[in-house]
């Protein structure tokens, strides 16, 4: 059994939670690069221009990269030779993000109440935390800062088994349509196919936490995330949703098994600021 | 492509040389307020109590700023999604609101009374706050205080990249922009 110290988590998640808001991760500026070359729209180019330039400017500045510092989700592995000493493991998540967010002159957007909107002053506390139990004596902890905008534009829907492959992609381009510009494009789009009503909101949920540019390491599915990718791009949304061939970033599916009578299908929208950072203690 | 350069508040002139999809650089002050303050307001209105603002010919940014840093007046301050201000946005564009600047659809309802007020509807970049507070020059907290980042603010603008999104003839820029380059 290996012991790792409530207070090595509060610290090791403020900076985490900074380091996300602050440093845009190279894997979407390279996308924004990758994207500005293959723009067709000349107002498209100046957004992905801009959105470079805001990157720059928050990683030197120290500043958030938007303003919608979003809620904390975060994915823990926690190997099960582990010990944490001097508290609970949630307790230390949650006072970790209400450090870093308070220290990092990050936003507080939660409201306590979802009904009321009553809201009190806990540094954008509590967080959405998925522990999954794993083997060895190492503790994972993967955050990401999760924006309410393209949060509110994402789906779950019960398809029917016989609507099939066409019927998962047309549900797909559906919800990318929809979206237009209020899930700020360029997109990264997480999708989660199978399991049940929940898990499958929990894989599109858990997909975009994979950088972008890594296809799944299922043949067939990373050959579906790079047709859907084509056909998203084909909307002409664009950047912001002004107009262009820039609308989704990357497309990124999960599985599971599910009933024979179900196929469940859940899409996690994230806005072009994909902000994910991950430690291990 | 050319940017105009516009001050606020703007004269019935200026809205109708605008046309969706023109970038504009705008100038002047505007107000900041969000969700929690629009419902304040139309509460206030419903009581026909006065608004703490007179918001004939002036323009409303919404957007809810991180907390500025010591020597900042301003945290990031990039819109936020326009649309959940729909239901309260005709009684406000009635009362002679002249400009919004948010991201995102607007509802039916909203274009066609930005268009029936001569108003105008501008999409700034969502995402982009840390670039946009370079162009907050003053800022002041006006009411609502207990709203923290939803309180309404008065801000000086100087140089505010924006599109017009919905111009006063009616136009939808997000209809337009996507149409010419959509090919599924």
């Amino acid at each position: 059994m290996r012991t790792i110290h409530y207070k090595d988590i509060v610290d090791k998640v403020a900076v985490i939670c900074q380091e996300a808001n602050y440093d845009l991760g190279e894997d979407v500026v390279n996308a924004f690069k990758t994207a500005m070359k293959n723009e067709a729209s000349e107002i498209g180019k100046d957004v992905l221009g801009q959105l470079i330039e805001n990157a720059n400017i928050a990683t030197t500045e120290r500043v958030p990269m938007c303003q919608d510092t979003g809620v904390s989700v975060f994915i823990v592995e926690l190997g099960q030779e582990c010990h944490i000493d001097g508290g609970n493991l949630y307790e230390a998540i949650n006072e970790g993000v209400k450090k870093g967010y308070e220290e990092g002159y990050l936003r507080h957007s939660i409201v306590d109440h979802p009904i009321t909107r009553k809201k009190s002053l806990g540094y954008n506390t509590p967080s959405v935390i998925h522990v999954e139990i794993a083997r060895g004596d190492q503790l994972t902890i993967h955050m990401s800062a999760k924006g309410g905008g393209s949060e509110n534009m994402s789906t779950l829907k019960m398809l029917k088994p016989s609507d099939g492959l066409q019927g998962i992609k047309n549900f797909i381009l559906e919800t990318v349509r929809t979206a237009g510009p209020n899930a700020c494009p360029p997109l990264v789009v997480g999708v989660g196919i199978g399991g049940n009503f929940e898990k499958c909101a929990y894989l599109a949920k858990k997909s975009l936490f994979r950088p972008i540019g890594e296809r799944s390491h299922l043949e067939e599915i990373a050959v579906l995330e790079a047709e859907l990718m084509e056909d998203i791009n084909k909307l002409g949304i664009g950047p912001q949703g002004m107009g262009g061939s820039t609308t989704a970033l990357d497309v990124k599916i999960e599985i599971a098994p599910c009933h024979i009578a179900a196929l469940p299908v859940a899409i996690n929208l994230n806005c072009h600021a994909s902000r994910h950072k991950e430690i291990t203690l | 492509m050319t940017v105009k350069r516009i001050t606020v508040p703007f004269d019935t002139e200026i809205v109708q040389s605008l046309k969706a999809g023109d970038r504009v650089l705008i100038s002047g002050k505007v107000y900041a307020a969000r969700d929690a303050a629009h419902k304040r307001m139309a509460e206030s209105l419903e009581k026909g109590e006065e608004l703490p603002i007179n918001i004939d010919g002036e323009v409303i940014y919404y957007v809810g700023p991180t907390p500025a840093k010591p020597g900042q007046i301003i945290g990031s301050a990039g819109p936020t999604t326009s649309g959940r201000m729909d239901k309260y946005t005709p009684e406000l564009l009635e009362l002679g609101l002249k400009g919004m600047i948010g991201k995102g659809y607007r509802s039916q309802d909203v274009i066609d009374s930005i268009r029936s007020n001569q108003a105008i509807y501008f999409g700034a970049i969502g995402g982009s706050g840390a670039l946009i507070a370079r162009t907050i020059k003053k800022v002041e907290v006006i009411a609502y205080e207990d709203l923290g980042t939803e309180a309404i603010r008065k801000m000086v603008i100087e140089d505010f990249p924006a599109i017009v999104i919905n111009d006063s003839y009616g136009n939808d820029w997000y209809k337009q922009g996507s149409e010419t380059y959509r090919s599924i």
